[in-house]
């Protein structure tokens, strides 16, 4: 692999910084499921085939020694039997004289020697140079036949000693010749020849003591079988495969069969004679415990890919969910912060606001209210009730002033939290009294769910108070007269008890719901200050708790504060 | 009857010039401070039985102002003036011995109930 290339997969370490979150996670999740498969199944697939190749050699080594030992050791039965032959032919030939054999009767008391001490013999004759048989003991009448026509004849002529390929006799038995050649001192030269039949070769074969679905024999150097086969057939039957490549020491081979047949082909030649020996086993018997094997291997790789592969895919899907998750959490956490921030910057900026404005808004006070005084105790004024409203009218303005920034103090005023004990049904019944009259008057309904055997919590009742008083005062400006505004109370679970309050009046759009907490923003221009809802977000949040808002225009609102049954208020923070 | 002095401390001249002629229409005798050093000499010749004081002042700062004036006088009751509202200013400024603690803009009703309130809790012991 090129260096480029390496460089590309350590790129796949980066996560994307940009882009939309789901997509982010979606490379992410990819890049980590990438680079875990590559780590675990590449080594486990090098080591696999690593194990498999050296199995594969190892028992192959296993089967195929004991078979190419085998071999040899036949082919050396089958090669100091014709040599044996060879020698005893050899040894008569030199033996004995011409005339001494060409005298049949001679020729027949040695035969009958040779014929006890040397199984197989079935002939024995002499030929004259001129390739005439001079003398023949044997089955057949063969004295007199001509042989210098034939080309094993010029072949022991050359080479001083022939063994012919096995042939059917006239009694249908496979033979074969064997011929020498003796030269004299004096130059004179003749022929020894013996037939032999091949029931030996049977017997060396069956010595192998091959299995029943193996087959052993011998064939000449054309192909033919020498010796019957179990599974090709009779003696002189070809082979119906080609011929290994020439090797004089026993070799092994894998190849198929006529019928497609996987087999194990483990052959000799003979180096002095025209043989070739042959033993053919199937691959599927004799590779039967390596195909075990190579499925078990197959198998267990399989099954580590299969658990490599569940395991990283899980993995991965919990690693990327966790992270998907903490990092959300930390969003989500710092935009919480930020609003907080928000909401502190603005209250220190609405508290220097509402001190500078406070003064002039005084001075304002004053000389309004002594215009009003000299015009009440100075007496005989012209035009003294109309002075008189003027400077009510300034003086209302400025209680206007006074009351907005007022509650911007209020709103950036430090909040000191003081926990007790309490029931938060009794500070809802507490708040209620407050609004009791508003209520009547505009026959407004409070419909109350309060949860009975309230375990009672630790929070700060004052700060409570405000909060069930911002949160009513909204639902009562937003219901219609004779409306409905109900209060429920719960358990939710151990640690939290809620409070919903529900009206069906106006509702808020998508658009004010986004921006409910958010300072300075109302939707009753001219009266409100925009600070309710964030001053009730504030103080949940710094008693521990959390604030909910739905709504749907038109339909009503419903608010649910989460309150804490152990306080976990921060105390003394600026606000 | 006697006539009650009032002394106001304010840097805000225009504020306690207009506050002053108001008191003095319902009967105080009211006199103005700029500062606090002009508040103690004005104390130290004639003292009041009220002062009404202003928190935030450019140097002498009310609370001193409050400080010192309940040290060395502490017969004089003092209202003091903030922009805040709430409960810990008025809490502090008890603690450090003020009577009341009102916020601005005024009511003058308010302002004088106070006033009234203050002199009557004169004659009683301190707690």
């Amino acid at each position: 692999m090129s260096p480029g290339k390496w460089w590309n997969i350590l790129h796949l370490l980066n996560i994307p910084e940009e882009g939309s979150s789901p997509e982010r996670y979606r490379v992410l999740r990819r890049n980590i499921i990438f680079l875990m498969l590559l780590v675990t199944i590449l080594p486990l697939f090098f080591m696999a085939l690593v194990n498999y190749h050296e199995y594969q050699t190892r028992l192959k080594e296993e089967i195929v020694n004991p078979l190419r030992i085998l071999v040899n050791k036949t082919k050396h039965s089958f090669e100091l039997f014709l040599a044996e032959r060879l020698s005893a032919v050899s040894f008569i030939a030199s033996a004995y004289s011409f005339d001494q054999l060409a005298e049949e009767k001679a020729l027949n008391r040695i035969f009958t020697v040779m014929k006890q001490e040397f199984g197989g013999f079935v002939d024995l004759g002499l030929i004259d140079v001129t390739g005439l048989q001079v003398s023949y003991v044997g089955p057949y009448n063969l004295s007199g036949k001509n042989y210098a026509d034939q080309p094993w004849f010029h072949e022991v002529q050359v080479r001083g000693s022939y063994i012919s390929d096995v042939f059917m006799g006239y009694r249908r038995f496979p033979h074969l010749v064997i011929a020498v050649q003796h030269w004299t001192d004096s130059g004179r030269t003749w022929i020894l020849r013996a037939t032999i039949d091949t029931e030996k070769f049977n017997n060396l074969i069956a010595s192998m003591g091959l299995d029943a679905k193996s087959d052993g024999f011998l064939l000449n150097k054309s192909g033919v079988l020498q010796t019957p086969s179990r599974t090709i057939g009779g003696v002189l039957e070809p082979l119906p495969l080609p011929l290994p490549p020439v090797s004089y020491e026993a070799n092994v081979i894998e190849g198929n069969d006529g019928d497609g047949r996987h087999i194990i082909l483990a052959y000799t030649y003979f180096a002095h004679a025209p043989y070739v020996l042959m033993v053919i086993k199937q691959a599927g018997e004799v590779l039967k415990s390596w195909y075990t094997l190579k499925t078990e291997i197959f198998f267990i790789f399989s099954a580590s890919v299969l658990a490599i592969l569940l395991v990283v895919f899980k993995l991965t899907d919990l690693l990327v969910r966790q992270m998907r998750e903490s990092e959300e959490r930390r969003e989500a956490a710092f935009r919480e912060m930020e609003h907080t921030h928000k909401l502190s910057s603005i209250g220190r900026l609405a508290a220097g606001v509402a001190h500078e404005i406070n003064n002039p808004m005084a001075i304002i006070n004053e000389k309004a209210g002594l215009m009003k005084d000299l015009i009440e105790y100075g007496g005989g004024f012209p035009e003294k009730d109309k002075f008189l409203s003027l400077a009510d009218a300034i003086l209302q303005s400025v209680n206007r002033c006074r009351s907005i920034t007022h509650r911007l103090l209020g709103f950036a005023r430090r909040m000191e939290v003081q926990i007790e004990v309490l029931d938060l049904n009794e500070v809802i019944r507490e708040t209620l009294t407050f609004l009791e009259k508003e209520s009547q008057y505009r026959n407004v309904e409070f419909h109350l769910q309060l949860a009975e055997d309230l375990p009672q919590i630790a929070s700060d009742r004052g700060q409570l108070q405000q909060v069930f008083l911002n949160l009513l005062n909204n639902a009562l400006a937003a219901v219609r007269d004779g409306g409905t505004i109900s209060i429920t109370t719960r358990e939710k679970d151990a640690d939290t008890e809620t409070v919903c309050i529900e009206d069906d009046g106006c509702g808020m759009s998508k658009e004010t719901l986004k921006h409910v907490f958010e300072p300075f923003y109302t939707t009753k221009k001219g009266e409100g200050t925009g600070l309710g809802l964030p001053i009730t977000y504030g103080i949940v949040k710094k008693l521990g708790g959390d604030i909910t808002v739905q709504s749907m225009e038109g339909k009503g609102t419903t608010i649910t504060i989460y309150l804490p049954k152990r306080s976990e208020a921060t105390t003394g923070r600026e606000y | 009857m006697e006539q009650w002095k009032v002394l106001l401390v304010d840097d805000e001249a225009e504020f306690v010039s207009a506050l002053s002629e108001r008191l003095m229409l319902r009967g105080l005798d009211a006199r103005t401070a700029s500062s606090g050093e002009e508040a103690f000499r004005l104390v130290e010749n004639d003292p009041p039985q009220v002062v009404v004081l202003d928190v935030m002042m450019p140097g002498l700062g009310g609370i001193e102002v409050l400080q010192h004036l309940k040290r060395h006088h502490p017969g004089i009751q003092i209202v003091l003036l903030t922009g805040m509202t709430g409960t810990l200013q008025s809490d502090e400024a008890r603690r450090l011995g003020a009577f009341e603690c009102l916020t601005k803009p005024l009511n003058i009703d308010e302002l004088i109930k106070v006033i009234n309130a203050a002199i009557a809790a004169r004659d009683e012991p301190q707690p």
